[in-house]
């Protein structure tokens, strides 16, 4: 057992559920409590999403504990399949349906049994995605089950015999593990599709966000696969390296110097294919992209450096001077938190005196990405515990949660956010990639900002800046009023419970009121009267 | 499955029980704050965690005084013994926050694994010297508000007893400390009103201040503001519930701490709120006095407001059990309700309410709204297709595709949040009500171009 207030990462069925959930047209049965039906509000109001989210509940309580869950949950599997004709059907257990041990995998293939019975012509797919509620997070199970998925449409094609490998003519490839909920991630992949572009690669899928599960099979067309962040589709990444040969890269564009060697990375993929391959030398001849023309690379990546991004000039520039030696404490997913450490490092020379991340799965190839860059490692999914680090470390200012955002609080340091998890603020409308060029402005922002706002608080105490004196004049007791008023000790009890920013107009309208009716000692009642007349 | 008996033209039908709702261990986050000290253990899985953690939002960074005791794979194993290991963790929190009472809610997990906290409740308190309420409020039995029932009801074991005042546990109980003003032991003629139900102490406050008006005294609450002041129970206590989610807490007055109910309509809206005071006084013997003119009075100030929901239709879709107090207000505002959906209908606990809510709509010459126990969100999403009322009240997992939809909602939790009880606050609720509709005339933006045009419900 343990004492949490808090975690960096969610269960094993959030990560399923942001993966299917993600794919077009795919459904997913959650076998639990009722109260576990908590993934649609995450969807409606974190993603703002319009669509009514594609999970449903085969619930769980104690008339189906008694009885067994197999009936109600094959009929919940039919019922969906006749509603909504989805391209498959995911049935993921909660962490209290899978201590139950039932045979959910048995329950699937009868549901699919059934379907097929009853309607030949109906495609659906069912499919079951069990995760270790007690040894995956949700990160872990989401990455699990994209390459469950994937799999299982590989597989399938193979055994079809459909969906052979054509490589497309001009260099492509997959994204991989962009999905719903994720920190940015919207903006990230407009802007990953950008840089692409630009490079000349075409853009053959991305999974789960917006896939759809009928196409997997021609995932194998790509040249070759991204996983932008390791939160997901590493393992499936590696998958299709093994099954089918396909390359990939695990550079996480964030930052000139990283979106350069990310650049660079592929290019040098794209061009030893074409090497080792006489088809696609044939198709490429006579088109030039820039991810084959290694010189054409690095002017694009020289020009984007020195000019359209300005985060490289800006850091040149007078104005972060200042920032020289400002001591910061990083803490996030694996992915962003290495890759703002070396970016603050190497990019905006501020001193990281601590990087960490909560993902201790990840721990060797995160301390691996940061040593060299910071004083000291964290690997903690312990939010107390980084607490008390950032207390202990003397910094300038945290990169970090919404949990390190309110270490900064109450330690009065200026913070950051630049991993989940977050709150809703940092599910921004406005265009704000983290990745590539555009990426670069925007945490260049974010840093200065930070530093900026912390400045300002510095000088304003330094010159007394605030006006902290308590303004009475405008209270309407002290205006010249000939009674006298006097509150009881109950009342003032009361008054001092209402939230500061009314307080003063609730204290006016109460006086007022007590005035009109004549009456010198406000009790509570008078308050509440008070309150009922103006309302 | 229609219910009808015979005094009610009312029809309650049962669905498939699968809607969205809160977990019920969301209680947490408002009975930590109505018990001064008190500290919530919520004994369960990073489910539970993650879901109090993204429900409660930024309440959670405020040092709030409930905590997750999170099981390992080892726990549920059975290769650590609970006992050791509820000691430590409670032994943890009694040295940081010295708490009045830990209040341990079991979760589904535990209550699936068998863990009896109950047996090792008495022997964890007299090692630690804090008491301990054990509440099993889990998804598996009960939904959203439905949890501060169960720890209500929970609580009734704690609560000294008027006549006998022993009590079997070692600590010494709330009722029976010495410092306890006499209580009138020997006089067994004089009643005493307790009211159950957590609300926010100034709003405790202002339903005392009614009766007081009319001459009653309120003896006490359930929950108290402190853990040490608890109601004494018994034979000549009258208890009257303040929400309408509190059937069980209910039972468990009457059974156990041999109290006697007063059923009544909720003190919600001005409506509920004099039929609340009326059976009060009732039991007491007192004929009420001025109800009918504040009543009035409260009326006229709401004129306006209740213009804007003039047959207008409403839906419910049933997440919180104040959906049927909340549609006889609305009724009476001169809305038609078309369907209330609820998780759960206990039709003596609300019998009061829904006789209220039946006579409003005879009174107001509008047609009973359907009333549907363990709705089935998907059959309401085709039901709210075609009938295209002009309000949803619902929870935040349909809210935003609805509005996608062009179906204008109004989220429910809120209705668990603010306050809503009483004389004084029927213009804030009423302004909840209809903040959806103000909305919409405010806004400029032409609606048509935001709404899909084809409304594909699931
Ligand atoms: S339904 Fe059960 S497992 Fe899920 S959050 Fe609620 S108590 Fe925890």
């Amino acid at each position: 057992m343990k004492l949490a207030y808090w975690m960096y990462a969610g269960p094993a069925h959030i990560g399923t559920l942001r993966v299917t959930s993600s794919f077009k047209n795919v459904h997913a049965i959650m076998h639990g409590p009722i109260g576990d039906s908590f993934f649609p509000v995450l969807s409606s109001m974190l993603s703002r999403s319009r669509d009514f989210a594609p999970v449903t509940t085969s619930i769980l309580d104690r008339h189906v504990l008694a009885r067994g869950s197999q009936e109600k949950v094959i009929e919940n599997l039919r019922r969906k399949e006749k509603e909504e004709h989805p391209d498959l059907i995911v049935l993921t257990p909660t962490c209290t349906s899978s201590i139950l041990q039932e045979d959910l995998q048995n329950f699937v293939i009868a549901a699919k049994q059934h379907i097929v019975q009853n309607d030949l012509s109906s495609e659906c797919d069912v499919l079951f995605i069990d995760s270790n509620h007690y040894r995956l997070n949700e990160h872990q199970a989401a990455d699990l089950a994209l390459e469950q998925i994937v799999r299982h449409y590989l597989e399938k094609a193979k055994k079809e015999d459909t969906g052979k490998s054509m490589r497309s003519p001009q260099p492509s490839c997959n994204i991989l593990g962009m999905f719903t909920l994720g920190f940015h991630s919207q903006h990230d992949l407009r802007e990953l599709k950008n840089l692409l572009n630009d490079l000349g690669v075409e853009v053959n899928q991305v999974i789960p966000e917006g896939g759809s599960v009928t196409a997997i099979k021609n995932l194998r067309n790509a040249w070759f696969n991204i996983v932008p962040f390791r939160d997901a589709g590493l393992m499936t990444a590696v998958y299709l390296a093994k099954e089918f040969n396909m390359p990939y890269t695990t550079i996480t564009p964030i930052g000139l110097i990283d979106t350069a060697a990310f650049a660079r990375e592929i290019s040098l993929i794209c061009r030893s294919a074409v090497a080792s391959d006489s088809a696609l030398l044939k198709s490429t001849t006579g088109f030039s992209p820039l991810i084959l023309n290694q010189e054409g690379l690095e002017k694009y990546i020289e020009k984007q450096t020195s000019f359209v991004s300005q985060a490289a000039w800006f850091n040149r520039s007078v104005d972060s001077n200042n920032l020289t030696g400002k001591r910061v404490f990083v803490f996030g997913s694996a992915s962003h938190s290495a890759s703002i450490t070396k970016l603050l490092v190497r990019e905006m020379g501020v001193h990281v005196v601590c990087a960490g991340t909560f993902q201790k799965h990840d721990a060797d190839w995160f301390t691996h990405q940061v040593s060299g860059f910071c004083n000291k490692i964290l690997i903690t999914d312990d939010h107390s515990q980084v607490a008390d680090v950032i207390a202990n470390l003397e910094v300038d200012a945290i990169f970090g949660t919404q949990s390190e955002r309110h270490v900064g609080k109450r330690l009065n340091l200026p913070c950051g956010v630049i991993s989940a998890p977050v709150h809703i603020q940092n599910y921004p409308m406005g265009f704000k990639p983290f990745l590539g060029y555009e990426g670069a402005n925007q945490i260049a922002d974010l840093i200065y900002n930070s530093f900026a706002l912390g400045m300002e608080e510095h000088m304003l105490d330094m010159f007394k800046g605030h006006d902290t004196a308590e303004i009475t004049s405008r209270s309407y007791s002290s205006d010249a009023s000939s009674t006298k008023l006097e509150w009881t000790k109950e009342a003032l009890a009361e008054l001092s419970k209402i939230p500061g920013f009314v307080r003063s107009k609730v204290k006016r309208n109460t006086e007022k009121y007590a005035q009109t009716k004549q009456i010198n000692l406000i009790t509570l009642e008078v308050i509440y009267d008070a309150k009922e007349a103006v309302s | 499955m229609n219910i009808t008996n015979k005094t009610s033209d009312l029809t309650i039908s049962c669905e498939t029980g699968n809607y969205h709702t809160m977990c019920p261990i969301s209680c947490v986050s408002w009975l930590y704050q109505t018990i001064a000290g008190s500290f919530f253990l919520v004994i369960g899985t990073k489910t539970c965690g993650y879901f109090l953690q993204n429900a409660l939002g930024v309440m959670i960074f405020s040092s709030p005084r409930y905590a997750m005791a999170e099981l390992e794979e080892a726990d549920i194993s059975s290769q650590l013994n609970d006992f050791k290991e509820l000691k430590r963790i409670m032994s943890q929190i009694k040295s940081d926050r010295n708490p009045s009472v830990i209040v341990c809610i079991l979760t589904c997990t535990p209550e699936i694994i068998k863990m009896d906290l109950e047996g090792m409740a008495p022997l964890l308190e007299a090692e630690l010297n804090v008491p301990i309420v054990v509440a099993r409020a889990n998804g598996l039995d009960s939904a959203f508000t439905q949890g501060e029932d169960v720890v209500l009801a929970a609580m009734v074991g704690h609560c000294g007893q008027a006549a006998q005042g022993s009590t079997p546990s070692a600590l010494p109980k709330p009722g029976v400390r010495p410092s306890a003003e006499p209580q009138p032991e020997g006089n067994s003629e004089v009643k005493s009103l307790v009211l159950f139900g957590s609300l926010p102490s100034s709003l405790a406050n202002q339903l005392e201040g009614e009766l007081k008006r009319q001459g009653v005294n309120v003896k006490g609450w359930l929950p108290s503001a402190r853990y040490s002041d608890l109601p004494l129970l018994g034979e000549n206590v009258y208890v009257c519930g303040v929400n309408p989610y509190l059937s069980r807490t209910a039972t468990a007055l009457i059974r156990r701490g041999h109290c006697k109910y007063t059923a009544s309509p909720f003190p919600i809206g001005p409506d509920g709120t004099t039929a609340w005071i009326t059976s009060i006084c009732k039991t007491f013997g007192i004929v009420p006095t001025g109800l009918i003119e504040r009543e009035a009075k409260i009326w006229e100030s709401l004129r306006p407001s209740m213009d804007l929901l003039k047959g207008k239709t409403v839906f419910f879709m049933g997440d919180n059990l104040l959906e049927i107090s909340l549609a006889r207000f609305l009724v009476r505002c001169g809305a038609v309700v078309l369907e209330v959906g609820i998780p759960y209908l206990d039709r003596r606990y609300q019998s009061a309410e829904l006789a209220l809510l039946e006579q409003t709509c005879k009174d107001m010459g509008v047609p009973l709204p359907r009333i549907i126990e363990k709705p089935d969100n998907y059959f309401q999403t085709i039901r709210i297709k075609e009938l295209l009322p002009d309000l949803v009240i619902t929870g935040l997992a349909h809210a935003n595709p609805l509005e996608a939809r062009g179906i204008t909602t109004k989220w429910s939790i809120e209705f668990t949040f603010a306050q809503i009880h009483g004389y004084s606050n029927s213009a804030a609720l009423l302004e909840l009500l209809t903040r959806p509709l103000r909305r919409n005339n405010n806004l400029n933006v032409s609606q048509g171009s935001l709404k899909q045009q084809n409304y594909v419900p699931g």
